[in-house]
């Protein structure tokens, strides 16, 4: 008997779940669509509500995932539980329904919520795990850069051409304007539609090398080199911050990555590079020299005088 | 099945209810209520004082600039004596807000508060096992709330206090904080986690050996089995946390190099570590919460709860899997692909578990008569609530994604989707549900709805455009942020305003309760209140239970 009486509410259950099954959709494509077109390319957007623009390939995949999988899927579920809920409310407060039903089995609809979910879990891993593969699925880099956090600071070193190792600073306010606390006085500079390798790692505690726009983030450990990469689609510039609490001024260690054309960048390296050895200066960026890079430099170098403008 | 009770309650005054005076009472207590009823006020203080630090924090968070904690503000001259103005001040509070909040606030109340109340009771027992260990469990919470108040006040290097967040993680913790603050904080630690593993012990002791007669474990009480389940987790969990903190401990004053990479230590094994406990340690903070919201809504609905077997075993599946996804919280440390890819998995399996017992609240109430008196409303609360922050933990369970949104606010919008209104509105659910039998007075049922309508409003306000901010990249853990983060961090110091609405009604009705002293009934809630306590009178006599009831029917859970 008890099992009848859930069978009928089941059934009303059923339509009550299509219904609200059905508001999601359009809701979704309000919230995520509408607002990403509006919002700005490499920083922060106020009263902005999804995830910031990508800026490259394979953050496009990510903010696809999160956008057209995750997005609708989890809306749908809190949508239904609370549907669920307001049902309740309506329809067994004990005014409508003064004779509670006294059941506390029902074999099928547990194998269904169990089942279900599981089906929904294999759906998001379907391209969960792809795009983690991706990320590290490492093209060769044409570019290889050393990122180093320091408390409160980021050095960025070229070591394959020759551009010493350069503090980047938080712009002061005055000179930021409003993008103060993402600003600095000297940005990393990489070439457009290229791959950038680059290997962080922390000279004093924990920091995190985090650009939103690229969907990269990595803990800057001392003694242990991390690597991430990116591969820009448009000039410009791009904005992150150190995400790993590392002290007093952790909020005031910006990351500043000026995405500019190769012929910009060529440019940019024959000013920066280290004037005493031209030679190798000119040589074109190999994975191979790499490794030699790390632990070596843990202690902050004091930048060269041929560093980026040092405000 | 009522028989034993009624026989307490009419001839049990001259044996059962000689209470000792007050101070044998309240500082030598053996009693589990009394000392239930200690670990719960010793809650609500923490709460109280945990909830002024999240002011603090929403207070400088209102909008961009340091406008709080530097020389001269306000705070500064009000609170200047405890608080440092300066940045690190502001990482001193988060990080004492966490911890406060996590040991001192949400254990006690579910733990010691309600875990010690109710588990003896529900299962037939006179009392805990070991009722002087479960003395000194509370009097070593104190002390450990001691010292971790005396941190805040002594030097930490950068300034005042301990300022590296509730994980600790080192070298930050290290050689990045070489006062004593720290030191302070790790013996707090200790002593909690002392606290915790003495008071698990217990509870697995009382539980296993102190069942009455014909109460199976089959039978019991779901709130029983999520502190059973809890105890294991503790027992497990905490001793790593300890291992972990005493090697911190010897690297900051021995000269060890457990996490220091100049002395061939690695800084990620003690995230490795830590997680190990931390992440069961969330579980254990949310599984006594299941256990009190299956009771509170099977009485108001007036029914049985459903699928009672999959939920326990649900809790068991959960606890479980608890210990083998901690490296969840490690995603952009620079793990191996394969490593990261399990770990993904692991984690997305909990979901299901998960998945059954909200269904299982659902299909308890489906059908059922319901009564929306203030537990039920905080129940419901608590279902929506811990259903948004369950989804938001499958979109971070994504490696791949997680890279985007790794430690930014949407983190901290999820955890305290799960925490902040799941853990804690399980606990205004069991402190209204159990109100009259705890204190032997009723409460106010217009200003429990108050509080339960602005809580529910203030959290969501406060919380929910956390989401938005973090999936702009607005990292977590700054006490700063760049214009663009104004909006919604204005939103969502409105919101504590708000909350703190609902806790100032909270308090209120506490004062009115106190004052009026409505005498309260043995079951105010009628048919659907099932278990052991509500047989017994309200508040139940100082003993219980001193002729063991026999439990024959299937009822009592």
């Amino acid at each position: 008997m008890a099992i009848r009486g859930f069978k009928a509410q089941g059934r009303a259950l059923h339509r009550a779940s299509i219904l609200v099954a059905s508001i999601p959709a359009a809701l979704i494509a309000a919230l995520v669509a509408a607002p990403a077109l509006a919002d700005t390319l490499g920083q922060p957007t106020d009263k902005a509500i999804g995830l910031q623009p990508s800026g490259d390939e394979l953050r496009d995949t990510a903010a696809f995932f999160h956008n057209w999988i995750l997005m609708p899927t989890i809306t749908a579920i809190s949508l239904l539980v609370l549907g669920l809920l307001a049902w309740i409310v309506i329809r067994y407060n004990k005014k409508r329904n003064p004779v509670p039903a006294r059941f506390s089995h029902n074999t099928p609809i547990e194998i269904v919520w169990t089942v279900v979910p599981v089906l929904i879990l294999t759906v998001i891993a379907a391209f969960s795990f792809p795009l983690l593969y991706k990320y590290h699925d490492e093209p060769k880099p044409d570019l290889t850069v050393k990122a180093t956090g320091n408390q409160w600071y980021w050095a960025y070193e070229y070591p394959d051409q020759k551009v010493a190792e350069y503090t980047s600073n938080i712009l002061p306010e005055d000179k930021a304007g409003s993008l103060y606390k993402l600003a600095t006085t000297a940005p990393l500079v990489v070439p457009v539609n290229k791959v950038t390798k680059v290997l962080v790692t922390g000279a004093d505690v924990l920091h995190a090398f985090f650009i939103p726009a690229f969907g990269v983030q990595v803990t800057a450990i001392p003694g242990k080199v991390n690597s991430v990469w990116f591969k820009p689609r448009t000039v410009g510039t791009y904005y992150g911050t150190c995400n790993e609490l590392c002290g007093a001024d952790h909020a005031f260690m910006p990351i500043e990555v000026k995405v500019v054309s190769q012929s910009d960048f060529d440019s940019w390296i024959a000013a920066h590079a280290t004037k005493s050895a031209p030679a190798p200066a000119a040589a074109p960026a190999t994975p191979a020299s790499t490794p030699a890079t790390p632990a070596s430099t843990t202690a902050p170098a004091a930048a060269p005088a041929s560093a980026p403008a040092k405000a | 099945m009522a028989t034993p009770a009624a026989h307490t309650a009419d001839h049990g005054h001259a044996d059962h209810d000689h209470k000792p005076p007050f101070i044998q009472r309240w500082f030598f207590s053996t009693n589990h209520k009394d000392i239930g009823t200690l670990y719960i006020l010793f809650a609500i203080m923490a709460g109280l004082v945990g909830g002024l630090f999240s002011g603090l924090i929403r207070w400088e968070l209102y909008e961009p600039g340091i406008q709080v904690f530097h020389q001269g503000s306000l705070m500064a001259r009000v609170l200047g004596w405890a608080i440092e103005p300066s940045n690190h001040g502001y990482y001193v509070v988060m990080t004492a807000h966490g911890l406060i909040m996590i040991f001192f606030m949400v254990m006690p109340a579910m733990i010691g508060g309600f875990g010690n109340w109710f588990v003896p009771i529900m299962i037939g027992a006179p009392d805990m096992a070991f009722p002087r260990m479960n003395n000194i469990s509370f009097w070593l919470l104190v002390a450990s709330f001691i010292l971790l108040v005396t941190s805040m006040f002594v030097d930490g290097g950068p300034g005042r206090g301990f300022g590296g967040g509730w994980t600790a993680y080192a070298p930050l913790s290290t050689t990045g904080h070489t006062g004593p603050a720290m030191d302070f904080a790790i013996f707090s630690l200790h002593l909690a986690g002392a606290s915790s593993i003495l008071g698990a012990i217990n509870f697995i002791t009382t539980i296993f050996n102190m069942r009455a007669p014909g109460m199976t474990l089959h039978r019991m009480p779901l709130f029983a089995w999520s502190v059973l389940i809890t105890a294991f987790l503790l027992l497990l969990s905490l001793p790593v946390l300890a291992g972990a903190i005493t090697m911190l401990l010897t690297d900051r004053n021995f000269g060890t190099s457990f996490f220091n990479p100049n002395g061939g230590g690695d800084p990620m094994m003690y995230q490795h570590l830590f997680w190990f406990f931390g992440h069961p340690e969330v579980y254990i903070l949310i599984l006594p919460g299941f256990g009190i919201i299956s009771h509170v809504v099977s009485t108001f609905s007036k029914k049985p709860v459903f699928g009672y077997l999959a939920m326990a075993y649900a809790m068991v599946a959960i606890g479980f899997i608890g210990f083998v996804v901690w490296a969840h919280h490690m995603f952009t440390v620079g793990m191996n692909v394969n490593l990261q890819a399990y770990f993904v998995a692991a984690t997305m399996v909990i979901a299901v578990p998960t998945g059954v017992k909200i269904f299982s609240w659902i299909a308890t109430m489906w059908g059922g008569s319901i009564d929306f008196k203030t537990p039920m409303l905080f129940a419901m609360g608590f279902i929506f609530l811990f259903t948004v922050g369950g989804v938001t933990g499958v979109v971070l369970a994504n490696a791949g994604l997680d890279y985007s949104i790794h430690a930014t606010y949407y983190v901290v919008a999820h955890f305290h989707y799960v925490l902040s209104l799941g853990a804690v509105f399980a606990i205004f659910a069991g402190f209204y549900y159990w109100f009259e039998k705890m204190w032997g007075v009723k409460y106010n049922e217009a200003l429990g709805v108050i509080h339960f309508w602005l809580m529910f409003v203030g959290v969501n306000v406060v919380f929910f455009p956390q989401h938005f901010l973090g999936l702009q990249g607005m990292s977590r853990r700054i006490i700063d942020y760049n214009v663009a983060f104004a909006f919604w961090n204005k939103v969502s110091s409105i919101g504590y305003l708000i909350t703190a609405a609902g806790v100032l009604v909270f308090l209120l009705m506490l004062v009115e309760a106190a004052v009026r002293r409505r005498k309260a009934v043995a079951n105010p809630w009628g048919e659907g209140a099932t278990t052991l306590e509500w047989t017994l009178s309200s508040p139940p006599p100082h003993h219980q239970f001193n002729d063991l009831p026999v439990i024959t029917a299937e009822e009592h859970h």
